[in-house]
């Protein structure tokens, strides 16, 4: 104990003597600081100015005032990629949460073999994003890809799903919703935190399983669901790689796999159109703000925490 | 008797232990407790147990279907690749490897190896530049560091989408385009705030009276970092190293807007190419490549799954 008071004590000298760290400081930040300015706030300036520019990056930007932003209004293609991201990110993130959801409660509980549950059912979000995954979906929903030929032994006759305008998007959907394997590890981690003794108790009291889960586990998980929520939101909605894969860059067929982000990109870096493309940016970043405030505000109506 | 012998349930568990006074309890819940019936108190819930894990093994497997299937296929000559759904292939044919490692510009090991130099510059570069601001936020005093740190949260949520254009506008002036430094450089500059978090929030874990100690013998903040913070926190550098190894490795967008020569392409963007340069009926040889582009995610995984995993559950990090 005297020598935890001691350190304590010195602990409070050298703060005083210490009168900051600022030189310290400022050599171990450097490098961020460096690029905070060069890579991250300079470019977020400059595509703030640039939205109001018309822009090629072969001639120097001129000013358009607001045009930008009331061109995406009365452009058909930008309203198409907000409609399709919107159906995306709002039917696939909470399908994605209940399935990570329902998978981590059959985990709980000191499950045997959990730990090779839990990597089977992750591993797809690691690879969920990546270009062999894209491509592997565009076989399996292809017309004689592997969905068909399922269908087909139960002598059902498929479509070519990913070339279907109702279809291609719900490809897609699928495909998020695979990878729930990280939103699960998050529930588990946080349904470990939930004392035993409630459940207990309730059961003793009678409280059906159903009960437990909606008077338990939901209210003092809700903090995590929270959570899950924002950070899918967000990524769904920046979702990309998929949907150039799947459609070969196009967003088509019809239009019906046309991202947002894919939009932006082919605006700004296929017909360089780079004014239009900085304001489509910052309408994005408008819009993952504005889903992150509004969560956090619904939060208070919702999210139960425990103390 | 007509109780159920115990409930199915893995909560009464330890209540069936501890509890003292129940009044409603049965006699064979009560025998239940007795120690050499083990047997019998575990028959209940063990036809539960066994379904739920053939439910859980059926799961994955649907889950992980189209990856063995695309493995599987990866072997099958390309006529029957169409006309088999199972696993096993009737015939095995290993030329699907050698075709697609060279229908492409390039041999395959060209790209495998651009996505390496890529993701080693990467790893290297966040493992520096985070450590270092992560030990500026959770060590040291200065002035505004609460404004900074507040900065440095924002810029995690920031989407990359807003700041790609002025990037290339920049990094096409300086003649960076097709090269590897637009990827490579801005990890020497701790751009992925989200280690930076990751790291901050070990180190505040750590003991202050290990570096009050080693400052109090005299040691600079170099010092304390390089010998004191870092052999420490190992667990955290792994999770970075490989959360940084996988989400370089399998990047799409940026890499497909600054590198548009076939010779800089990276293995996504190689793979990308297989649909336009080989008619779509040729899936044997993009199946095989793409197992390639797999296998070393896959490596990493099944290594540092722990970090994986306690990475996720601390930070909420994919």
């Amino acid at each position: 104990m005297s020598v935890m008071q001691e350190v304590a004590k010195t602990r409070g000298a050298s703060r005083e003597t210490r009168k900051g760290d600022g030189k310290a400081a400022a050599i171990f930040l450097a490098p961020w600081f460096v690029g905070l300015g060069l890579i991250t706030a300079f470019p977020l300036l400059a595509s703030l100015y640039l939205s109001f520019t018309d822009y090629s990056l072969l001639e120097s930007p001129s000013w358009i005032g607001i045009e930008n932003y009331q061109r995406m209004f009365d452009d058909p293609r930008w309203m198409q990629s907000l409609s399709v991201t919107l159906r995306y990110v709002l039917i696939s993130v909470p399908l994605q949460l209940m399935a990570a959801l329902g998978l981590a409660m059959v985990l709980d509980r000191g499950l045997r073999g959990l730990a090779i549950y839990r990597s089977v059912y992750y591993l797809p979000s690691l690879l969920g994003s990546s270009v062999a995954i894209a491509l592997l979906w565009r076989q399996v929903f292809g017309a004689d890809g592997l969905v068909n030929q399922v269908l087909a032994y139960f002598g059902i006759e498929g479509y070519g799903w990913v070339s279907h305008p109702d279809y291609a998007l719900g490809t897609l959907m699928v495909l998020n919703v695979w990878t729930f394997g990280a939103p699960m590890i998050i529930f588990l981690a946080g349904l470990r935190q939930i004392p035993a003794m409630y459940y207990e108790a309730a059961s003793i009291d009678g409280a059906s399983k159903l009960r437990q889960f909606f008077n338990i586990t939901i209210p003092l998980l809700s903090p995590i669901i929270f959570f899950n929520l924002v950070l899918q939101l967000i990524g769904a909605f920046q979702s990309f790689t998929q949907a150039f894969i799947v459609s070969g860059g196009t967003g088509g067929p019809v239009d019906s796999t046309l991202f947002y982000t894919l939009y932006l990109y082919q605006n700004g870096f296929k017909s360089f159109d780079m004014g239009y493309a900085s304001a489509m940016a910052w309408f994005l970043l408008l819009i993952v703000a504005g889903m992150t405030a509004v969560n956090f505000l619904a939060s208070k109506f919702w999210v139960f925490y425990d103390d | 008797m007509t109780d159920t012998p115990v409930r199915p349930d893995a909560h009464t568990e330890p209540t069936a232990t501890r509890t003292p006074v129940r009044e409603r309890r049965s006699l064979s819940e009560v025998a239940a407790q007795v120690p050499d019936a083990p047997h019998r108190r575990k028959a209940g819930p063990r036809v539960r147990r066994v379904l739920k894990h053939v439910m859980l093994i059926g799961f994955g497997l649907i889950m992980l279907y189209p990856l063995l299937w695309m493995l599987s296929s990866s072997f099958k000559p390309n006529e029957i690749i169409f006309r088999e759904p199972g696993l096993i292939p009737s015939a095995i044919d290993l030329s699907n490897y050698g075709e697609g490692w060279n229908a492409l510009l390039h041999p395959f090991h060209h790209y495998l190896l651009n996505s390496a130099i890529i993701v080693l510059g990467s790893v290297v570069g966040n493992l520096i530049s985070c450590s270092m601001a992560a030990y500026a936020f959770a060590r040291l005093k200065f002035r505004g560091r609460p404004i900074w740190f507040a900065i440095m949260l924002m810029t995690i949520m920031l989407p990359i989408h807003v700041i790609i254009v002025p990037q290339y506008i920049l990094f096409s002036e300086l003649q960076w385009i097709n090269t590897f430094l637009p990827l490579i450089v801005p990890k020497l500059l701790a751009t992925d705030a989200f280690f930076i978090f990751l790291m901050v929030q070990f180190f505040r874990g750590l003991p202050k009276e290990l570096d009050e100690a080693a400052r109090l013998d005299g040691c600079g903040h170099g010092r304390i970092f390089l010998q004191i913070m870092l052999p420490l926190s190992l667990p955290a550098l792994a999770t970075t190293a490989i959360f940084t190894f996988i989400w370089t490795w399998n990047d799409f967008f940026s890499q497909l807007i600054f590198l548009t020569r076939p010779d800089m392409y990276t293995v996504p963007i190689a793979l990308r190419t297989f649909i336009d340069a080989t008619s779509n009926s040729s899936w044997g040889p993009l199946f095989a490549m793409s197992i390639v582009s797999l296998v070393p995610v896959f490596i990493v995984f099944l290594f540092g799954q722990k970090y994986l995993v306690k990475g996720i559950a601390t930070t909420g990090i994919k």
